[in-house]
């Protein structure tokens, strides 16, 4: 085991390496070099030559390399062009509400998935699960900017009215995150739209995923003698059935947190949430690389190191695979 | 993907052990154990009218896509209407009109046009090489496979979309914003690479040590000719199933892309910039963005439904990735 360990840590920091090498490439392969990039085509001769010097841009491009990594390392990933303050208090703003978007999606997505997933596995081919497995299959086809954009219309727009009939509300902000700190009722509200955005699609994963273990689990001898024990079904299905159906839904749900954070990108700038993928489409937009270098950087390697700890956790949980590759 | 949509109990318990054909699972299942569940997974089915109506869409919006310009019906989409700024839908504007009075109806179309080529040519990129590469690398192993299989695994490690906006941000010059129809297909067609070269990878694999592989061997048939004659032949038509998938996941990231208005420029329509462009007057004329949503939502259900079916048609085995 302790072998095993060492050997998936030194992987996941040479991912890492590779990750944030790419990253820095990104920037620095850029036609005309980050001057251009930073100046503008227009700039004259010598605003270049001091922006150079400044940035020493004039080394080679592995020890360019080594020193952005060694800043970085220590927090500080240099200043934002256009806002002119340190990129590393920015993220440090950003992160928290990125983070709380994606912990209550994901919670939103499992606490649904979980018993619908269940009711279709334990009446398989019933009508509960014919409409949930087209609902899912529906789910899945719907992109999120989509969804965010019909969630907006029908709960915070006020919908359409149909024959004199109002359908929709407009209940919940369009955009926005109100900080618990000023209202805690507003701020539940304006994180329910994203959220349920992002989990959607999750939804339709996970309840699939945890129907086809399910109805598997359900025909193991073992839950045929709870029954003639004449245990309820209901504890049947969540004391003995769950959890030996989980493992897969537990993988899965732990690697979408990783996807979850890249994902959000577009949710957050359709609400306006003031997140990480927020900033990265903002500073897009301003051209500000330095700053989409760090947004994306963080955003990669919390992904990376996600796939890792799941992947870790899922070999502690069930042995035989250990020495397999998980397949998701 | 596949794992869970299977559709049977036991195809998916017997996943690990995947070198199996269609024709050994029904043999090694006995009667008593042939449960009804298996059945039907097993024998092969029709179609089913669900996959001819999706085929039907695609053809039909295919069809108008690529006819758009000489179809008397389909209006100019830049033309603009004053006397029918943001109505609804009417005889002389089918789908309504948007902002400027131009016809929803052509600007779907015309988006179409850019949507399905961005989709199918970046499919094809990334089928180019991740295919070989897959092929490659499931067919002569050992130190390449590991060496390709981790770099794709690390192209994977990024987050998608992530990628997509760095690559088609540092693709493009630094003076235009947003992408050209080329920085996008090209940066779109690298993200594919690495999902499809492994997926071509796990069907290679399954067929790259059947009997008529040795038996070609056997004969001294060269590597470029096993792959090509023996192999390949078989590898292509699940291939093809799954690059209906890929071009629904492509079209969904193009209009994310271009929603945030990071992908083909505002003039030219695309679903994502149509659908961003509605929503600034989705209370005043919701039809301008959910017209496209409704199109771009059906035309992504089609892909799915005709791509599943033919890939579950196909039966790969996923647990091979």
């Amino acid at each position: 085991m302790r072998r095993y360990l060492l050997q998936r840590l030194a992987q996941l920091v040479a991912v890492l390496l590779v990750v944030s090498f790419l990253t820095f490439l990104l920037t620095n392969l850029l036609p005309g070099g980050p001057e251009n990039a930073i100046l503008g085509p227009n700039a004259t001769p010598e605003a270049v030559a001091e922006l150079r010097a400044e940035l020493r841009l004039d080394d080679p491009l592995p020890v360019r390399y080594v020193r952005w990594l060694g800043d970085v390392v220590q927090g500080d990933f240099g200043e934002s062009y256009t806002q002119r303050v340190p990129i590393s208090e920015l993220l440090a703003d950003r992160l928290p509400r990125s983070l709380e978007l994606m912990v209550v999606a994901q919670f939103l997505a499992l606490a649904v998935a979980i018993p619908l997933g269940i009711a279709s596995a334990y009446r398989a081919g019933g009508w509960l699960d014919r409409w949930a497995n087209m609902t899912a299959f529906g789910l899945l086809a719907l992109p999120n900017f989509i969804l965010a954009v019909l969630l907006v219309f029908f709960l915070s727009l006020g919908g359409v009215v149909v024959f004199g009939r109002q359908v929709g509300v407009d209940f919940f902000p369009a955009t926005g995150l109100v900080p618990w700190s000023v209202d805690a009722v507003a701020h539940v509200k304006s994180l329910f739209l994203p959220a349920l955005a992002l989990a959607a699609g999750q939804i339709a994963v996970y309840m699939r995923l945890l129907r086809t273990d399910m109805v598997a689990t359900l025909q193991e001898d073992y839950i045929g003698t709870a029954r003639a024990k004449g245990i309820p079904t209901r504890r049947i299905l969540f004391r003995h059935a769950l959890k030996p159906s989980s493992f897969s839904l537990l993988t899965v749900a732990g690697i979408n947190v990783g996807a979850l954070i890249g994902g959000a990108v577009i949710i957050e700038s359709i609400f306006v949430f003031g997140g990480i993928g927020d900033l990265i489409v903002r500073s897009i937009y301003t051209r500000d690389y330095l700053t989409i270098q760090a947004g994306v950087l963080v955003v990669a390697a919390g992904f990376v190191i996600v796939n890792f700890l799941v992947d870790l956790l899922y070999s502690v949980l069930d042995p035989r695979i250990r020495h397999v590759r998980a397949a998701v | 993907m596949s794992e869970l949509q299977s559709e049977s109990v036991t195809t998916r318990r017997e996943a690990p052990e995947t070198r199996e054909t269609r024709e050994e699972t029904v043999a090694a299942l006995s009667g008593d154990v042939l449960d009804a569940a298996v059945i039907p997974a097993i024998r092969r089915r029709g179609l089913g009218i669900g996959f001819w109506l999706a085929v039907g869409w695609l053809a039909v919006l295919v069809g108008l896509a690529v006819l758009a310009p000489v179809l008397p019906f389909v209006q100019d989409p830049a033309t603009l209407d004053p006397f029918a700024l943001r109505e609804g839908p009417t005889a002389d504007h089918w789908l309504g009109a948007d902002d400027g009075g131009r016809d929803v109806f052509a600007r779907i179309i015309y988006g179409g046009r850019v949507s399905l080529f961005i989709g199918v040519a970046s499919v094809t990129i990334g089928m180019t090489i991740g295919g070989f590469l897959g092929l490659t690398a499931g067919y002569f192993r050992g130190r390449y496979e590991r060496v390709v299989m981790s770099a794709m695994d690390t192209l994977l490690a990024f987050p998608a979309l992530v990628l997509a906006l760095a690559l088609v941000t540092f693709l493009s010059d630094p003076g235009e914003q947003g992408g050209s129809i080329t920085t996008v297909t090209l940066a779109l067609g690298i993200l594919a690479i690495p999902a499809l070269a492994r997926i071509t990878r796990a069907s290679t694999l399954t067929f790259a040590e059947r009997e008529f592989v040795t038996a070609a061997r056997s004969l001294g048939a060269s590597h470029r000719r096993i792959l090509t004659r023996e192999i390949l032949p078989n590898v292509v038509p699940p291939m093809l199933s799954f690059s209906l998938l890929a071009v629904a996941v492509v079209i969904v990231a193009e209009g994310a892309l271009s929603f945030l208005g990071l992908s083909v420029q505002a003039p030219q329509p695309t679903w994502g910039n149509l659908i961003a462009q509605g929503r600034p007057v989705l209370r005043e004329a919701p039809h301008i963005a959910l017209m496209p949503c409704a199109v771009m939502f059906v035309t992504l259900l089609s892909l799915n439904f005709a791509g599943d079916t033919l890939r579950r048609r196909f039966d790969v085995r996923e647990g091979l990735l």
